[in-house]
């Protein structure tokens, strides 16, 4: 079975490499390119651990193979904090609203959420709910997620795009 | 690695793509999202030796009105189909039924192709099809074919499509052909959990005439069969009746009446099924003539 070149640019850089066809563009992004914060679950579509965005949309990592994504642009969760590692409004709400407990499922929620309030950054929470329902956590029973989505569109579509300690702090006062 | 090996083709156009299909034979197959297809590989339900990616094929894609018909390419992401305010005017009954498939990070991948040409019994989109008689476009090397939609399902997973033939477009009536001038859509579907196969639905398409009886009806139903499935008792016996005196729940009996293959599993039994199966006919009807009357 003859191997496929392709080229990606993940998280703004440029990659080259030579693949098996079979590979997952989430095997590729752990095991060729080192980025481990896109994590595997149950590698066929189910739990959306291994979501990242693709040409900006949020996709599973698990079901699109590395050479379908050749020329395409991938962000992972490891690109998602600004360069000198403020990280973004989602991942600040997710901080502070105990938005995680062990962390695995976390990556894909960010990278799902960051994609959503993108689209839609006024959502009702109805649609909150609706858009999380594609990535599943076992251990937070999803009401710190919530949480930390709510005051992540609040903060963004109040048009503070970097969550800074004060609005963080607001935000956290007015949750209790 | 979870899939088996392949060798891997992205032809940029649909006659490569289905001379290739000729040309390999049983053991290709052609990937469009992948949203289904990946699993069935990563689980080895299935193996091919050549997957053939249509993902360049740019004239697989888009959204056109075309005469009385809104044309749909199958490499069209559900996404794109969610967003369209052209589906959403001409198509309604397509833009209802697309939030219910999978989540959207799925929709953002997966093809309205590919749905049909998987023919999932709980998927939507097969079921919308048969209600409003769309028309599924193929490609092989002996040319262009087309095949109405309630011809097009035959059975598990399987369609009327041979094994060198692409699918590369799927035609909707657009609303106002549909005879009877005033028409009204619903879905209706029960999931355990939003995003989840359909444990049963409907698919309605209703037309008013003016005096209010029913002057066409399609009733499509999914997660009862092996396939999509068309209600033809229940939509003939509201045809020509007047809708005040037709009782949904009396559509929704006649729709699951005649089913003789309706699965059973954990999700519920095929006793549970005909009955849900028979509320979201019930409920589907009641939306679609109230949207009919309304209009």
């Amino acid at each position: 079975m003859a191997d496929v070149s392709i080229e990606v640019t993940v998280n703004g850089q440029l990659r080259r490499a030579v693949v098996e066809p079979r590979l997952t563009l989430a095997d590729f992004l752990r095991e060729r390119c080192q980025l481990t914060g896109t994590h595997l679950g149950c590698e066929h579509g189910v739990c959306g651990a291994c979501t990242v965005l693709l040409d900006g949309q949020a996709v599973r990592g698990c079901l699109v193979f590395a050479v379908q994504a050749d020329g395409g642009s991938v962000t992972t969760v490891e690109g998602i904090a600004a360069p000198d590692g403020t990280l973004s409004p989602v991942q600040q709400a997710f901080r502070e609203h105990h938005g995680l407990q062990c962390g695995f499922c976390t990556p894909g929620f960010v990278t799902s959420v960051t994609a959503f309030l993108r689209d839609n950054p006024s959502p009702t929470d109805e649609e909150v709910r609706a858009a999380l329902s594609g990535n599943l956590c076992r251990c937070t029973g999803y009401q710190g997620i919530l949480a930390a989505v709510r005051a992540a569109a609040d903060t963004t579509s109040a048009g503070t795009v970097n969550a800074g300690t004060n609005n963080a702090a607001t935000t956290n006062q007015e949750a209790r | 690695m979870k899939p088996a090996p392949f060798e891997y083709h992205a032809p940029d156009s649909a006659k490569e793509a289905v001379d290739l299909l000729a040309e390999l034979g049983d053991g290709a197959k052609v990937i469009a999202g992948g949203q289904s297809l990946v699993p069935v590989l990563a689980l080895r339900l299935a193996v091919f030796e050549h997957l053939i990616d249509i993902r360049r094929i740019t004239a697989l894609r888009g959204i056109e009105e075309r005469g009385s018909s809104v044309w749909i390419g199958a490499g069209t992401t559900e996404a794109e189909i969610g967003h369209s305010d052209r589906v959403a005017r001409h198509v309604p009954l397509l833009s209802r039924a697309t939030p219910l498939i999978g989540h959207f990070q799925i929709r953002n991948r997966g093809t309205i192709g590919g749905s049909l040409a998987h023919a999932d019994a709980a998927a939507e989109y097969p079921a919308v099809a048969l209600a409003l008689d769309a028309t599924v476009e193929a490609l092989s090397p002996r040319g262009q074919r087309t095949i109405p939609a309630a011809e097009f399902f035959t059975g598990i997973w399987a369609t009327a499509l041979a094994p060198d033939e692409l699918l590369t477009g799927v035609s909707f009536p657009a609303a106002v052909n549909i005879p009877g001038g005033r028409q009204g859509f619903a879905i209706e579907e029960f999931a355990r959990r939003p995003g989840d196969f359909a444990v049963a639905g409907a698919a309605v398409a209703a037309g008013l005439d003016p005096g209010g009886q029913v002057s066409a009806s399609g009733i499509a139903l999914f997660g009862l069969g092996p396939v999509a499935l068309r209600a033809a008792a229940a939509e003939a016996g509201v045809l020509g009746r007047s809708v005040r005196e037709i009782d949904p729940a009396d559509v929704g009996r006649a729709a699951v009446a005649d089913l003789d293959a309706v699965p059973s599993d954990l999700h519920g039994s095929a006793g549970y099924r005909k009955k849900l199966g028979a509320a979201m006919v019930a409920r589907a009807w009641e939306k679609a003539v109230k949207e009919a009357a309304s209009g």
